[in-house]
């Protein structure tokens, strides 16, 4: 049930005529709900911002929060779901802060014995409602951007590509390889080989939990794009189980160079490119 | 009509590719060059696709012919500065360009035809060995 323009202007005088009770009732409700978590005074400036910008909305003869006339009460509340999403608290409690008004009122039109004051309760309750269930989308939406923050960082972190020897560069990869993250791991491998101009690349998959066929693919999809450049791509830290999945799924690798370790991909780059090792008796000391 | 310059560096033919290749310019091309090899007697060929963002099947068949006519002619393909984002997409459309030998830069480009070119004459060298060896 929407409010009409009079319901709403009947609000914003309740709410200005009884402003000092309500905040203060409502800042008290808030308080209990949230255990002591906020303190009193921020609770109370938030109560009293919210109250200013819903006395502001109902002189302008707001009928639905979505309107025209609800912009800024909306980004109030919007600022209010976010702080708290950020803040670690629950959409229950985050709710809350904006039902506690709905008791509030009901005690202040208790008192007041009119005839339309049931009617009202319930048109100013609908909006109540409206402004409930909006905090609780923009409290979906904070949580969904932090998510989708932290799983670009994770991204950006567990990628690195570094240079092992002169004209040899290693993907040590560390977890689950799914499509998104082979793909930014291709794409930056490949751009490290065209600005470091290595022909050799060593992937090393000892902190790949599991290797599927769709790993495979993937690996396999790098590994020929690399070829593609010029550059030649050896598969090492293939785990004793992990070798018996790959054999007993029957994936191929083909002709592309495996080792067990990435010290034994060091050592085969390191011929093919024809840079000699030599162990050097140690010096004894005397 | 748009026509991509060969370059010639010592027993190389440099070509760059820098325009959107269209049949007529693919075909002048592998004139131009046929004829150059011929020429100059170069025995490698570096293509230079570092401009190139699209490399789709028509431009892979087109490097295909230009190795293929080299080999007939006796000079080593090699195809040099693929960038990354197109060899996604040649692995993604699953054109893996079999037959071209590939290079990250035009120096290691070079390099590679010298290596090729030094096993060749390794080659013959150990069968002129064997031969001597027979008759003697």
């Amino acid at each position: 049930m929407a409010l009409s323009a009079e319901q709403s202007g009947r609000l914003a005088r309740l709410l200005t005529e009884q402003a000092d009770r309500l905040t203060e009732r409502w800042t008290e409700l808030v308080t209990a709900s949230l255990r002591g978590r906020l303190s009193r005074a921020e609770l109370a400036g938030q109560a009293r911002e919210l109250h200013r910008s819903i006395i502001d909305a109902g002189e302008n003869g707001l009928t639905e929060l979505a309107d025209e006339h609800g912009g800024e009460l909306r980004a109030v509340l919007a600022e209010l779901s976010a702080g708290r999403a950020r803040q670690g608290f629950s959409a229950t409690e985050t709710a809350i802060s904006v039902y506690a008004l709905k008791d509030a009122l009901l005690e202040l039109m208790e008192e007041s014995q009119g005839t339309e004051t049931l009617r009202d309760f319930v048109a100013f309750s609908a909006l109540i409602d409206q402004m409930g269930l909006f905090t609780f989308e923009s409290y979906v939406r904070t949580r969904e951007s932090l998510i989708a923050d932290q799983a670009e960082q994770l991204l950006e972190l567990s990628t690195p590509v570094v240079k092992l020897w002169e004209g040899v560069v290693a993907v040590p990869l560390v977890g689950t390889l799914d499509s998104a993250r082979a793909q930014v791991v291709m794409e930056r491998l490949l751009q490290a080989l065209v600005d470091t101009g290595s022909p050799y690349a060593i992937i090393d998959i000892t902190g790949v939990p599991a290797v599927d066929t769709q790993v495979a693919q993937h690996i396999l999809k790098t590994v020929v794009a690399a070829r593609l450049m010029g550059a030649e791509c050896i598969i090492s830290g293939i785990r004793p189980q992990i070798a018996q999945t790959i054999v007993a799924l029957g994936i191929e690798f083909g002709d592309i160079a495996t080792k067990a370790s990435l010290a034994d991909a060091l050592r085969h780059v390191l011929r093919l490119s024809g840079v000699e090792t030599a162990v050097r008796r140690p010096r004894r000391e005397s | 009509m748009e026509r991509v310059p060969i370059l010639k560096i010592g027993d190389i033919l440099l070509v760059s590719i820098q325009v959107d290749m269209s049949d007529q310019t693919a075909m002048q091309l592998q004139e131009d060059l046929a004829e150059r090899i011929v020429a100059t007697g170069c025995h490698g060929v570096i293509i230079d696709i570092t401009a190139l963002d699209i490399v789709d099947s028509f431009v892979g068949r087109m490097l295909s012919t230009i190795a293929s006519i080299s080999k007939v002619l006796d000079a080593e393909t090699v195809v040099v500065g693929m960038r990354p984002a197109v060899a996604i997409t040649l692995v993604e459309l699953g054109l893996s360009l079999s037959g071209i030998r590939t290079a990250l830069n035009v120096e290691r480009g070079m390099e590679l035809i010298a290596a090729a070119r030094a096993d060749e004459w390794d080659e013959a060298d150990g069968d002129e060995d064997a031969e001597t060896t027979a008759t003697a």
